[in-house]
């Protein structure tokens, strides 16, 4: 097979940057200009164990619903126009997400036309028994403790898989990539890779591409979506464009939206998303590669389209994450408005009331959290020297409880109402009912050997 | 003359688990240099006393005339067990900007 032209520019994008965007993207995207690649982020970092409890009651489910629901209304334009998809929407599941996408081609009358390719590997919560018993601790990047002081607690266990993976599936011949826990940036960098014929050790390119994908993981937080830099200037936000990378195979990339799109692309608003949950900027670490941010190179070339070039990376590590999570306990916030004269002195009256009941009942919590939200809530102590408390017209009075049992968790969520007509006057705003128990899955993040982890390919036709 | 950081930068933040990062942004390159040698992860954590458990640390990208800064601690052990309104710190950045500084007139 002789290989196929390499193209001169590429342009991948974004549409999706959570389970729970806006869902009039995607659509927007594929129809709104020309694109070569869609990609969707879905998993955050808890997602996994919602998809792996879905999955253990049900084991055609744990995978994003959302994503087959979102391609069924696209696919009829991808398919004409040859557009590829990558999208992490597989979850636990991958198969059955690729199964389900399958059902909608044929019901479009598509069957025959798409080849999905399916990513998984990632999962390992079958092994960690074994793995464990290897002398992997899977310990806690965060507090160190080995893994197994949580072992009979862990809900799910995936291991981020990079772009190699992503990239045979398109090389193999796939349209549509589903993968599980794949990082949001080989979403994007797979497809350049492809796209250019990148080598996994092209190390700058690579680089490059991490980059481009960690800007537009996050959908419109880059194009002027939560932009505070002049964000009262931000044009049409209402009908925002999601960006678009535009690559070239050197690795240096535009950003750009498309045409008749709100929203604004800028250096600002491009420097607000590459910072966005920015560890140390010299190592910005994925399976791929090491990106150094303090290489990167921003210039505004024109209106909406800013340039992004000069970007270096080193070779990967021999690790990669895991994302574990387990079972910690049980939370409940419960919330009262209280109104002017005195609102704030008010709600600190309640608070100081509830928790002496609690006390009195002998509940235990490991943490007792109060807020009070229009005077401390973001800014704590910071925001009150700035502040006359006594002209705020009304302050939401907010406590939260944890526990390891439900017990006293539930307990406290019958204590909040009795405030109403036992406590300080001028309350209100409890329309909503007795606050309820809700389980705490938390999130354990390890490091394990890159050998331990198969990535592996199949493909399916509709 | 004391100014307001939300005079002279943007920023936006975000998390890792229990830690909040701010990444502090020039309005203005000119303006750099002041935040460098001013907005000192020291001055951070006094800035955020009673507000985070851990230290601070400080990663410069003269590239982007921006300040990286990892708040330790600050987020009531973060992401589902934190009990806090901003549970993965992403207004944390707003709280430092009416940090003041002092600016040569």
């Amino acid at each position: 097979m002789t290989a196929p032209p390499r193209p001169a520019t590429v342009r991948v994008a974004g549409g999706q940057g959570f389970w729970g965007d806006w869902l009039e993207a995607p659509y927007r995207q594929v129809t709104g200009g020309p694109i070569d690649y869609l990609m969707m982020d879905y998993l955050a970092e808890v997602t996994m164990s919602i998809l792996q409890k879905q999955k253990s009651r049900d084991p055609a489910r744990g995978y994003a619903t959302d994503f087959v629901t979102q391609m069924e209304r696209i696919l009829p334009t991808v398919v004409a126009r040859g557009i590829k998809v990558t999208a992490n929407a597989g979850g636990v599941n991958p198969r059955a997400c690729a199964m389900a996408l399958a059902d909608v081609a044929r019901k479009l009358k598509l069957g025959g036309k798409l080849t999905i390719g399916v990513v998984t590997g990632d999962d390992l919560l079958g092994r960690l028994d074994g793995l464990i018993a290897r002398g992997h601790t899977l310990e806690n990047l965060d507090t160190g403790r080995p893994l197994r002081d949580v072992r009979d607690r862990v809900l799910s266990a995936n291991a981020y898989l990079g772009a190699a993976p992503v990239v045979e599936a398109l090389q193999r011949g796939a349209q549509v990539v589903i993968t599980g826990r794949v990082t949001d940036t080989g979403l994007t960098l797979g497809p350049l890779m492809h796209a250019f014929g990148w080598a996994p050790d092209a190390w700058d390119q690579i680089a490059a591409g991490t980059v481009a994908g960690h800007v537009i993981e996050c959908g419109a937080q880059c194009s002027g979506g939560n932009c505070l830099n002049d964000w009262q200037h931000i044009p049409d936000l209402a009908n925002v464009g999601y960006p678009i990378v535009e690559a070239h195979a050197d690795g240096t990339f535009d950003l750009i939206k498309h045409q008749q799109t709100g929203g604004r692309i800028d250096v600002p608003s491009v420097t607000e998303q590459l910072v966005y949950e920015m560890g140390d900027p010299r190592a910005y670490i994925t399976p791929d590669g090491v990106a150094d941010f303090t290489t990167i190179q921003l210039s505004q070339v024109r209106k909406d389209r800013v340039r992004v070039s000069g970007v270096r990376g080193k070779p990967a590590t021999d690790k990669l994450k895991v994302s574990i999570a387990y079972f910690y306990g049980y939370k409940a916030v419960g919330t009262l408005v209280y109104a002017w004269p005195d609102a704030l002195e008010k709600a600190k009256a309640a608070d100081r009331i509830l928790r002496q009941r609690l006390k009195d009942l002998g509940l235990q919590f490991d943490a007792i959290h109060t807020e009070f939200v229009g005077a401390n809530a973001t800014h704590g102590p910071l925001a009150l020297k700035d502040v006359d408390v006594t002209t705020l017209p009304e302050v939401q009075l907010r406590v939260g409880v944890r526990a390891r049992d439900e017990a006293p968790v539930d307990r406290f969520t019958r204590e909040i109402a009795p405030l109403i007509l036992n406590g300080p006057p001028s309350v209100t705003g409890f329309a909503g009912g007795r606050p309820k128990p809700e389980e705490i899955v938390a999130y354990w993040p390890a490091l394990i050997d890159k050998r331990m982890v198969q990535p592996a390919v199949e493909l399916i036709q509709a | 003359m004391k100014r307001r950081l939300v005079e002279l930068a943007h920023a936006r933040s975000g998390d890792k688990g229990d830690t909040a990062n701010i990444g502090l942004i020039a309005l203005k390159p000119k303006d750099y240099p002041l935040l460098v040698k001013q907005v000192t992860a020291a001055r951070v954590a006094r800035h955020f006393k009673g507000m985070i458990t851990g230290k601070v640390e400080r990663f410069e990208l003269p590239n982007l005339y921006a300040l990286n800064f990892l708040l330790h601690g600050a987020l009531d052990g973060g992401g589902t067990i934190s009990l806090k309104t901003d549970a993965q710190g992403k207004v944390f950045s707003t709280a430092l900007l009416r940090m003041e500084i002092e600016v040569r007139k």
